[in-house]
């Protein structure tokens, strides 16, 4: 079956989303996103959605899935690499994708899961500071 | 209004809904749609598939080229299923009978310049859309 693999990279997971997915695949990556998560008590899931070139309401409302789902399961998720004219059809089709984090490209994502994660163990153990 | 070519691509399952897209697109684009009015066509038309494959339990999506005069994509999607009994309320953001968000058919509407829906109950729904360039 075709499946949108999962790589671990330390405590996160990253997928990168490079077939246009139909709306079996978008389940198939949500249960096996959770189900990793738990496995692997990974701290943060990032989802690279730059080579898509629509997002409609089913995969919109599969983001937000997954976004809660792994808030549940204690860990962030954030969406990264959303083409323009992708966002700007998403709004007039009327989603906003609330509760999804987002960021511009990779980097930006993981600098965002990282800071999320620290300041997590900040507020757990104390500041690595003192 | 001069139809140019038509196309007729089926509905019958979630990789032909992944085919529309791509047709759609190759289309508009041919056309010559800026970026953003493609994704805009081919989301739209993502959304009335799913609507034809899931509520209309499959159909087919007969698309046009419209040249004069003016240039646009018509997309006509049509399935013999249960029908659409109050279409004012199928519009409204937030309704579904299905397993979706609802905002299917409102949010379609938004994504094209021209919307028509006939519908009757028990003899299935036709769905006319168009863009212009």
């Amino acid at each position: 079956m075709e499946k949108i693999p999962i790589l671990r990279m330390g405590e996160f997971l990253l997928v990168t989303i490079q077939v246009d997915m139909h709306d079996r695949l978008a389940m198939t990556l949500q249960d096996d996103l959770t189900n990793r998560i738990s496995e692997t008590g990974a701290k943060g899931v990032l989802i690279d959605i730059s080579s898509l070139e629509i997002v409609d309401s089913f995969i919109g409302r599969t983001l937000g899935n997954i976004a809660s789902m792994s808030r549940i399961l204690d860990a962030q998720t954030v969406v990264v690499g959303m083409q323009p004219a992708v966002a700007i059809t998403l709004v007039e089709l009327g989603m906003s994708l609330e509760g999804v984090r987002t960021a511009l490209n990779v980097d930006a994502g993981m600098e965002l899961l990282r800071n999320s994660v620290d300041s997590q163990k900040d507020l757990l153990y104390g500041s690595r500071f003192y | 209004m001069a139809v140019v070519s038509t196309e007729t691509v089926p509905v019958m399952s979630e990789a032909d809904v992944v085919t529309v897209r791509r047709r759609v697109r190759e289309t508009a684009s041919h056309l010559g749609f800026g970026l953003v009015d493609q994704t805009k066509v081919v989301t739209a038309a993502s959304e009335l598939a799913r609507n034809t494959l899931i509520h209309g339990k499959g159909g087919e999506m007969v698309m046009s080229q419209l040249n004069g005069p003016r240039v646009g994509l018509q997309l006509v999607f049509q399935d013999k299923g249960p029908g659409i009994g109050d279409i004012d309320l199928a519009f409204r953001d937030g309704f579904t009978t299905g397993s979706g968000l609802g905002l299917g058919l409102g949010g379609a509407k938004r994504l094209v310049n021209e919307f028509e829906v006939i519908s009757r109950v028990g003899e299935g729904t036709k769905i006319t859309a168009i863009r212009w360039k």
